[in-house]
Formats: C-alpha cells, sequence, structure tokens
C-alpha cells in the first residue's frame, strides 16, 4: 500500500494495514455489540472490543462462554448475527476471501488431511493461498524445523500423537505469513517444551508486527503473552484490560494461602477474615486475599493459629479469572 | 525467460481452481488402482457380457436394434460406469470432505469461499469421469465398437451422464449425518437403473406398466444417447432431448447442492 493511499478523505475509519490514520492505530478488529445466535441460543451476546495492529490480545472465559465462536466470526468462516464487525479494515461478509488470505487460523479442533503425509498437508494448505508450489515447499519444510517434525515429513498424519497433530495445525496456519494470526486453544496438549517452543514463536512473530488473537484456559499462559485481554463469561464480556490492571481491579496483590487442621478452620477464617480485603473458603485450604500477605501470616501466628502449611503469594489471573466466573462450574 | 517485469505479479489462480488441485493433489495417492481397474473393468466387461454372452444372443436373436449385442451393450456399460463413477465420487468423499477429515472445513479458513470449495469438488468429478470414460471409449475402440466419428460425442455424452447423478447426490449427501443411505442409493437405486434402464436389453422387453418408469430415470437417457453416438446414428431430436433431461437434471443437482453446502458449512 502507498502512502498516499491512507491520506485521503475515505480513510479516516480504515487503512487497510491498520497504519495510523490520525495519529491513533485503526483497529485491526473492530467489534461492536457483536452477537452470534445458534437458532435461538444466543452464544455470542453483543460484545464490543477493539484489537490494535500489533497487539497480542487474549480471550478468556470458562468452557462454552462463547470464544470459540468469536475467534469463528473474527476469522470470517461464521458470519455474525448482529452487531458490526470489521477486520483488518474489510467487512466480513463482503471481503471473506481477501480477509482469509491475510489471517492464520488454529482452529480449537483440528482439521488435517490424515490422509496426506505431514508435509503434503503443508504443501497443500500453501495452494489455497497461491503460494507458488516451490515457495511453498520452501516454508513447509522451514516450518517443519519449528514444529520439530521434520524427522515425520513423509509420515501419514493419522497416527501421530495429539500434540504431534497441534504442532503441524499451527505450523500450517503460518505457511501463509499471516498479518493476523488467530489460534484458538493452541497449546491445549502440547508438552511443556512445545509450549515454550510455540511461546518463542510467537513473541517473534509479535516483534515483526504480526498481530495474535488467542484464546486459552491457561491463565500463565495469557498472563506472559497477551497485552491485553477480555473474559468471556455467558457470552458476554466479564472484565476486559492488561493482565496487570486486571489483577489490581478484581484481586489483591498478594495471597495467603492457609492449611489448617480439621476443625480450626472456621474459626481461623472467622477471626482472620477481616484481616484480609476477602476469604474464600475451599474444602482443604482457606485463601485469604490481602496486599501484604506476609504481615496476614504473621498475625495468624501471633493469635496462636497454627496451620498445617502456609504460603504467601502473588495474584494471578486465575484468582481474577475464577472470581469473575465462579469457581464451580457453570452449569 | 521465466522472469516478470518487475512489479507485476502473475495473475492469482481462480479459488475454485485450488479446491480443485487439492483433489487433483490426493489423487497422487491411488492413481495408479483407480486407472487400471478404469482401464480393466470395460475389458472384462466387454469380453463376458459382449463377446461371450453376445455370441449366445447374436446367434438366437437377429439383432438387438440392428447391431451386434456387443455394439449395443458397450455404450450402455459405459453410461452405467460413468453414473457408478459419479455416485462414488459423490457419496463417500463429500461425506469425509464434511465430517471426517474435514478438507472442506480446512479450506474454508483460507481465500476459499463455500461456492469455491464446491465448484472445485464438482469439476473433480467431472475430470474423474472424463479420465474414465475415455479409457472406456478407448477400450470399445478396440472391441471393434465406436469406429464412427459420432463416437467421440460419447465422451461429454458419458460425462453428461456420470455428472447427472454426480451433482444431485453431493447435494444428498451434505445433508447426511451418517453414510447409512449411501448403502440404500446403492442397493435401490444404482443397482435397479444398472440392471432395466436399458444397458444390457432394450426397455421395449419389460412389462408395459413398467417401461414409462424406466424412462423417466437419467441412465436411460445416459444409455440412449451414448448409444446413438457410439453406433454412429444421427444424433436427432431424441438425442438432444436426452442430453437437455440430463442438462436439467445437474442445474438442479448443482442448485440443490449449493443450498445443502451453504447449510451445512456455514454456522
Ligand atoms: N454450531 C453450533 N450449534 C449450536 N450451538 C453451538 C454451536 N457452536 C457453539 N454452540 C454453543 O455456543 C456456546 C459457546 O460455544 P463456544 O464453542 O463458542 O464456547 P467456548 O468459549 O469456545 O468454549 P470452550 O472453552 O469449551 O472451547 C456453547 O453453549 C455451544 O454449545
Ligand atoms: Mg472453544
Amino acid at each position: 500500500m502507498s502512502p498516499s493511499s491512507w491520506a485521503g478523505p475515505e480513510s479516516v475509519l480504515a487503512d487497510a494495514v491498520g497504519r495510523p490514520v490520525d495519529g491513533r492505530p485503526e483497529p485491526l478488529v473492530l467489534a461492536r455489540e457483536l452477537v452470534k445466535r445458534f437458532g435461538d441460543f444466543v452464544a455470542v451476546d453483543g460484545i464490543s472490543f477493539e484489537i490494535s495492529p500489533g497487539e497480542c490480545f487474549g480471550f478468556l472465559g470458562p468452557n462454552g462462554a462463547g470464544k470459540t465462536s468469536t475467534m469463528r466470526m473474527i476469522s470470517c468462516m461464521s458470519p455474525a448475527s448482529g452487531g458490526t464487525l470489521r477486520v483488518l479494515g474489510m467487512d466480513p461478509g463482503a471481503d471473506g476471501p481477501a480477509i482469509r488470505a491475510r489471517l492464520g487460523l488454529v482452529p480449537q479442533e483440528d482439521s488435517l488431511d490424515l490422509e496426506l503425509t505431514v508435509l503434503d498437508n503443508l504443501v497443500v494448505y500453501a495452494r489455497y493461498f497461491d503460494i507458488p508450489r516451490a515457495e511453498g515447499r520452501r516454508r513447509a519444510k522451514e516450518l517443519l524445523e519449528f514444529a520439530q517434525l521434520t524427522e515425520r515429513a513423509g509420515d501419514r498424519v493419522e497416527p501421530l500423537s495429539g500434540g504431534m497433530k497441534r504442532r503441524l495445525t499451527i505450523a500450517r496456519a503460518l505457511v501463509s505469513d499471516p498479518d493476523l494470526l488467530i489460534l484458538d486453544e493452541p497449546t491445549t496438549g502440547l508438552d511443556p517444551q512445545a509450549r515454550h517452543l510455540l511461546w518463542d514463536r510467537l513473541y517473534r512473530l509479535k516483534q515483526r508486527g504480526v498481530t495474535l488473537v488467542i484464546t486459552t484456559h491457561y491463565m500463565d499462559e495469557a498472563e506472559q503473552l497477551c497485552d491485553r485481554l477480555v473474559v468471556m463469561d455467558r457470552g458476554r464480556i466479564a472484565a476486559a484490560g492488561t493482565p496487570r490492571e486486571l489483577i489490581e481491579r478484581y484481586s489483591t496483590r498478594e495471597v495467603v494461602e492457609l492449611r489448617f487442621a480439621a476443625g480450626e478452620e472456621e474459626r481461623a477464617a472467622a477471626e482472620l477474615g477481616p484481616l484480609a480485603q476477602r476469604v474464600e473458603v475451599l474444602p482443604d485450604r482457606l485463601l485469604f486475599y490481602a496486599d501484604d500477605g506476609d504481615a496476614l501470616l504473621g498475625e495468624a501466628h501471633r493469635r496462636g493459629f497454627a496451620p498445617v502449611s502456609g504460603l504467601v503469594r502473588r495474584s494471578t489471573l486465575e484468582d481474577v479469572f475464577l472470581r469473575l466466573t465462579g469457581r464451580s462450574l457453570v452449569d | 525467460m521465466l522472469t516478470r517485469p518487475a512489479g507485476t505479479r502473475r495473475r492469482p489462480r481462480p479459488l475454485w481452481v485450488r479446491s480443485l488441485g487439492y483433489w487433483a493433489f490426493q489423487y497422487k495417492r491411488t492413481w495408479r488402482s483407480s486407472l487400471t481397474s478404469s482401464f480393466l473393468y470395460p475389458v472384462l466387461y466387454l469380453a463376458a457380457m459382449g463377446v461371450g454372452l453376445g455370441t449366445l444372443v447374436d446367434h438366437h436373436v437377429h439383432s438387438v436394434g440392428g447391431v451386434s449385442y456387443l455394439s449395443f451393450v458397450g455404450p450402455g456399460v459405459l453410461a452405467a460406469t460413468a453414473m457408478q463413477v459419479g455416485t462414488n465420487e459423490s457419496t463417500y468423499p463429500v461425506m469425509g470432505a464434511i465430517k471426517w477429515i474435514r478438507t472442506y472445513l480446512a479450506m474454508l479458513a483460507t481465500p476459499l469461499r463455500v461456492i469455491d470449495v464446491l465448484v472445485g469438488h464438482l469439476a473433480w468429478m467431472v475430470l474423474r469421469l472424463v479420465l474414465t470414460s475415455a479409457i472406456f471409449l478407448a477400450v470399445l475402440a478396440a472391441f471393434g465398437v465406436a469406429r464412427s466419428p459420432e463416437a467421440v460425442l460419447a465422451l461429454p455424452a458419458a460425462v453428461l451422464g456420470g455428472t447427472a447423478f454426480a451433482a444431485p447426490i453431493t447435494a444428498f449427501s451434505a445433508t447426511q449425518e451418517k453414510d447409512a443411505n449411501f448403502s440404500v442409493i446403492y442397493r435401490f437405486v444404482l443397482i435397479p437403473l444398472f440392471l432395466f434402464s436399458g444397458t444390457f436389453f432394450p426397455v421395449t422387453r419389460l412389462p408395459g406398466w413398467l417401461q414409462p418408469v424406466a424412462e423417466v430415470t437419467p441412465l436411460y437417457h445416459a444409455v440412449a444417447l451414448c448409444r446413438t453416438l457410439v453406433l454412429g446414428q444421427a444424433p436427432g431430436w431424441p438425442a438432444l432431448g436426452h442430453a437437455a433431461y440430463l442438462v436439467a437434471l445437474t442445474v438442479v443437482g448443482v442448485a440443490a447442492a449449493t443450498r445443502a453446502f451453504r447449510r451445512r458449512l456455514v454456522v
């Protein structure tokens, strides 16, 4: 795109690559009151968000919250039932092919061709993007290296382990060198090594300006990767912000986890509770949310409590998540 | 020179061609056995039915429509084979691409649209029909049948006949949750059509009430059209009628398949 093409009056709303138009970066993905219905069931219930170019944006939420439904709308595979959605400055309803040409998708469920070989899966996929044969093979080989599947290149996909298939799906999403990468639970089923490799790769992609949209059930992953995230619950956005902001807003700086001998728990909760901002009684331990955990623990000892074990830790996104979406399974 | 002028890019391939490309690519795994059976099937059939059974028939009957039994049955089996191939390609492969291998889903995450996915797959079915029918016609010629110039037209005729099955069955397959109904198609549609639509004997030999039934089946029209052309009889109004019937069935099938694909794949 030439610089002159984003200076005209019509460029106020959208520049296709999302470069600053009026000083503020144009969101790469813009959703307003976005709705997805399946028959009478409302899976996504009027959510609004903006994803800026070059950021890593996360969607968290319990099972059935509507994350995948949202991902599928952003990736122009599933039409919205209501609201507005713009992706890469275009309308998914009208410009699906042009949007998807610049998009990489790791779907929640693998859609690999089990009959083809590992390498051919990438080669075939590259052809959908009209990448010349030789270039497709070159990228495929490089990506197999990254996915640590080079030794399996000539094997059929079917007998690969679940994690290997997942790695291949991720490699496949990268074969078109996308500007926007959408990852729906990319690391589910991966071993720790593969998880860290993926994080490294995502980090490098982000440095190159690729925008990442990710869903995950691993809170540590979200905390580490995401610049900003939303927590969804029952089709709505329950909270939005940076991981730091969310922790500050919905949790305390620290959490004290105390385990007591049977019988002492109730008394401890009642007596120490007022010292914390919030107490949570779990079957096996008590959680005290406080800004100064050590002080609380010291006070407990001073008052003669003798917990079987005591731990002071920083609040994490997991605490936020459980606070917002409830500890027990939703329906 | 292969280099292009700076700044220009080769023309993008049409989206449906990319989907067709997948089917051609995966055919690499099975093309040898597939083409071998495309060759062996007519050879065996024509040897057994045409030559073997034919000598018996030709001795006892003056002729079937004025030609040898081999010349009569050859184009019939050509049309029936196209029906078989068109059906094979539009049942399990379509369901597999929706449910099992989920090829369509993978394609839909790329620039391809539902219509490209469908058109590419239908184009592949047509290509398969061209391959099989061309081999069949070559074998017929080797047996001394299909020697007239019009016989070349039997190739598009057979392909059209096969497509008239493939398109509506593609639509049907896209609505199915399980493959159980496919065996119903084979047992209660394909086999009766194969036996009673004029492939092996003229439908005029059927009981009177069955004749009109046989004459509305698509295979009857495909067989009649192929037979006219293979035997080098001037294709007149009846032939045009047969072709129009098959074209109409194809058009209806493609429209139904488009609807079925949208319903199934856009959620
Ligand atoms: N094709 C569909 N037809 C009917 N209902 C659907 C369909 N897809 C999703 N749903 C429903 O929409 C709701 C949201 O599903 P979605 O897959 O978006 O959740 P999710 O947040 O991705 O959950 P998970 O963490 O389990 O992947 C669920 O109740 C699900 O049953
Ligand atoms: Mg999901």
